[in-house]
């Protein structure tokens, strides 16, 4: 309890951790989103959506080796990671969407395994990270200090997901994929290529998680199995605030940011994880409880 | 149909008749002709590759040494080294399958150990079962001389040494500055795993004997990528030794956020530091950062094979190429061969009890650093070594008998 002593004696501390949290959960949400669209469109519960987000942070990583800013790999993570969803969607994910539960939990679990192993014959197993070099802000006298780059990832993980909404709102391949996630029957019935939509959509996930990879390639460290604590992060976002529910996912995201802060803070660094998981349980059971009928879709 | 299947049968049988004659054929003995070989498990593949291929490269080199130098004596006869070497794969069950492979089929009767202490843990319950000694030179936790093992010996410092050192280290500097090592106060964070946990042990052991305060006690979890809470914790407490292990992964991140949140400690130290590549990847920031080393090629050892440990390092770089700096795992991997040469030549027999009594009387000068084994087999005549950061060169500073440099204090 003496933890709690401190950030009552030194307010100041509230504000590092609050910060820190805020800016890290930005990128947590932008992958729980990813999860919640793939989710709600295919009812495919994507375990690898950790790897992912571990293939875009090496995909900065191989570009530093080359001289490339890690920044620059933004465009090159999105677009490698579209092309590699479509891929692992027309080979693996298409034979289980329509499948029970269990079927794409192992899909996607053997996907997560294969990417993990992949990665480590590639880069080897010590963690790896993306310098940006962009700078430190210090601020209020020292007690806060905040690297440049967290705050720029945190506005481009804000920027990235209202381009998805826009995306999702305004075209038609969108439109499409909110009305197949609505009533696949109907939207095929319509006209509408299903297959294609599921296809972009677990694409699109890809190239989302690929971002966020970048992101936190330059922020915090990668590992060819580090990817695991972000699907579990994903999950947790995605069980707490809903699937059709941007705002949400968001204020999930960044809730979960400050949280994990706080309580590492306060119980010490080993309940960092245990505090996500923690998380969960309490969501699965209140969420059991109050189980409402109304059906999700994605907006 | 029928002759299909009838052919395939025939065909499985074949082949399983095959395996078994493969198997029950006549094993490799430890000592055949004029050549005496060694084996070991070792991870080629799997996430302990890169060090597996460092412990190989330092077995392969004191073995051609030590032909170069006229081999092995023993009963009067000369006889040369070899390596019988399996990849485990990093994965412990692999590694004692192999052991045991090494043992029964091959006919090994003296081993050399794997890498990593996990490794180590799970191959000596085959070598005891056996009764086949093995020399081991990377597995560092104390927990595997604490079993009762009776047939491994370990030329390394053991975990709990890493970073107890830092620790004298702080109370030297106290009683410098005219305060008592009393007041010192420390932070902690270590990862939540055997070694971090042994080295963390070691750690606390000398902090009570100096009767310093513990301020933060925080266990990292196995996934690792910020501690920024830890840190800010240490910012608030103002700590006057602030000591890290967790791998690499514990030293990247630690590396990176005591940059990005401008930690000012007087003095940090931390467990692998050159794994994580800290000096290239943070600059002048790891300034100060004290990084524990079981060997140095500054260090003053010396032997009759390689020279002295600035000898050593030289050599490495012209048999292998890609070492700009030479790993500490490669040198105690060159040890350990030297050890079977020493024992297998005092023994004068290649009967294992007798070799197992040479082993356990061993005390030899190497380049590595003394080696004297306990009854428990770690070796007890070598210290860790401290080296710190310097503008960006690691340069030993503790303990006193070894140093090159003063220790910059505070840092920065």
């Amino acid at each position: 309890m003496d933890n709690i002593s401190l950030l009552t004696m030194a307010p100041v501390l509230n504000v590092q951790l609050l910060v820190d949290g805020l800016l890290i959960g930005a990128i947590f949400a932008l992958v729980a989103y990813g999860l919640a669209l793939v989710w709600g469109v295919t009812n495919v519960k994507n375990l690898a959506q950790g790897d992912f987000v571990m293939m875009g942070g090496y995909i900065a990583y191989a570009m530093t080796l080359a001289g490339i800013h890690p920044f620059l790999a933004l465009p090159v993570a999105i677009v490698l990671m579209f092309a590699f969803g479509w891929l692992i969607y027309k080979t693996v994910i298409y034979r289980v969407v329509d499948k029970d539960l269990f079927t794409s939990l192992l899909a996607t679990f053997g996907i997560a395994i294969v990417v993990q192993q992949l990665l480590n014959l590639i880069f080897g197993p010590e963690v790896k990270i993306a310098e940006s070099g962009f700078g430190i802000g210090e601020y209020l006298d020292g007690g806060l200090t905040v690297s440049n780059i967290k705050v720029i990832a945190f506005f481009l993980a804000l920027a990235l997901a209202l381009v998805v909404v826009l995306f999702m709102k305004k075209s038609r391949m969108g439109q499409a994929i909110r009305a197949t996630s609505q009533n696949a029957r109907a939207a095929r019935i319509m006209g509408i290529d299903t297959d294609k939509v599921y296809a972009i959509t677990f694409a699109l996930n890809a190239a989302i998680c690929g971002a966020a990879g970048v992101l936190i390639s330059m922020i915090w460290v990668i590992q060819p199995y580090f990817g695991t604590s972000y699907s579990i992060r994903a999950f947790v976002i995605v069980t707490a605030a809903g699937l059709g529910n941007l705002p949400g996912v968001i204020m999930a995201g960044l809730g979960l940011g400050a949280l994990e802060q706080f309580g590492s803070f306060i119980l010490g660094a080993e309940f960092q994880q245990a505090i996500v998981v923690g998380l969960l349980l309490v969501i699965l059971v209140i969420r059991q409880i109050q189980q409402s009928r109304h059906r999700q879709v994605v907006k | 149909m029928t002759n299909i299947l009838l052919n395939k049968t025939v065909g499985i049988v074949a082949g399983v008749a095959a395996i078994g004659m493969l198997a029950s054929a006549p094993a490799m003995a430890k000592v055949e002709g004029d050549t005496i070989t060694l084996g070991s498990a070792i991870s080629f593949t799997g996430k302990y590759s890169t060090n597996g291929i460092h412990a190989s490269n330092g077995y392969n080199l004191a073995v051609r040494m030590i032909n170069a130098a006229g081999g092995v004596k023993v009963g009067g006869k000369s006889y040369k080294l070899a390596v019988k070497y399996y990849d485990d794969e990093s994965t412990p069950a692999r590694g004692a399958q192999l052991a045991e492979r090494l043992i029964k089929q091959d006919g090994i009767k003296f081993m050399l150990g794997p890498y990593s202490s996990g490794l180590t843990k799970a191959i000596a319950p085959v070598t005891e079962k056996f009764k086949i000694p093995m020399v081991e030179a990377e597995g560092a936790s104390r927990s595997l001389f604490t079993q009762g093992y009776k047939y491994i010996f370990a030329v390394l410092s053991t975990s709990e040494q890493y970073l107890a050192s830092s620790i004298a280290l702080a109370a030297e500097i106290a009683k410098k500055n005219g305060k008592k090592p009393g007041d010192v106060k420390v932070a902690m964070a270590f990862e939540n795993d055997p070694f971090s946990l042994d080295v963390r042990a070691g750690v606390v052991d000398d902090i009570k004997k100096h009767g310093m305060k513990i301020v933060i006690d925080d266990k990292l979890p196995r996934d690792l990528s910020d501690m920024s809470s830890t840190l800010t914790k240490v910012r608030a407490v103002k700590p006057d030794l602030l000591v890290i292990s967790g791998h690499s992964k514990g030293a990247a991140t630690a590396a990176r956020q005591i940059k990005e949140m401008k930690i000012k400690v007087p003095l940090i130290a931390m467990t692998h530091c050159e794994a994580a590549k800290v000096i290239s990847k943070f600059g002048d920031s790891t300034n100060g950062f004290l990084c524990p080393t079981q060997w140095s090629e500054t260090m003053s050892y010396k032997d009759n094979l390689f020279g002295t440990a600035g000898e050593f390092d030289a050599k490495v770089k012209s048999t292998y190429e890609g070492y700009r700096n030479v790993p500490y795992q490669l040198a105690q991997a060159a040890a350990a061969v030297m050890v079977w040469k020493d024992a297998l030549e005092r023994a004068n027999s290649f009967d294992i009890a007798k070799v197992r009594q040479a082993l356990s009387d061993t005390d030899m000068k190497t380049f590595y650093g003394n080696i004297k084994f306990s009854a428990a087999g770690n070796n007890i005549a070598k210290p860790m070594a401290l080296r710190q950061i310097q503008k960006g060169k690691l340069n030993v500073v503790f303990p006193a008998r070894w140093a090159t440099n003063e220790v910059d204090w505070p840092r920065k």
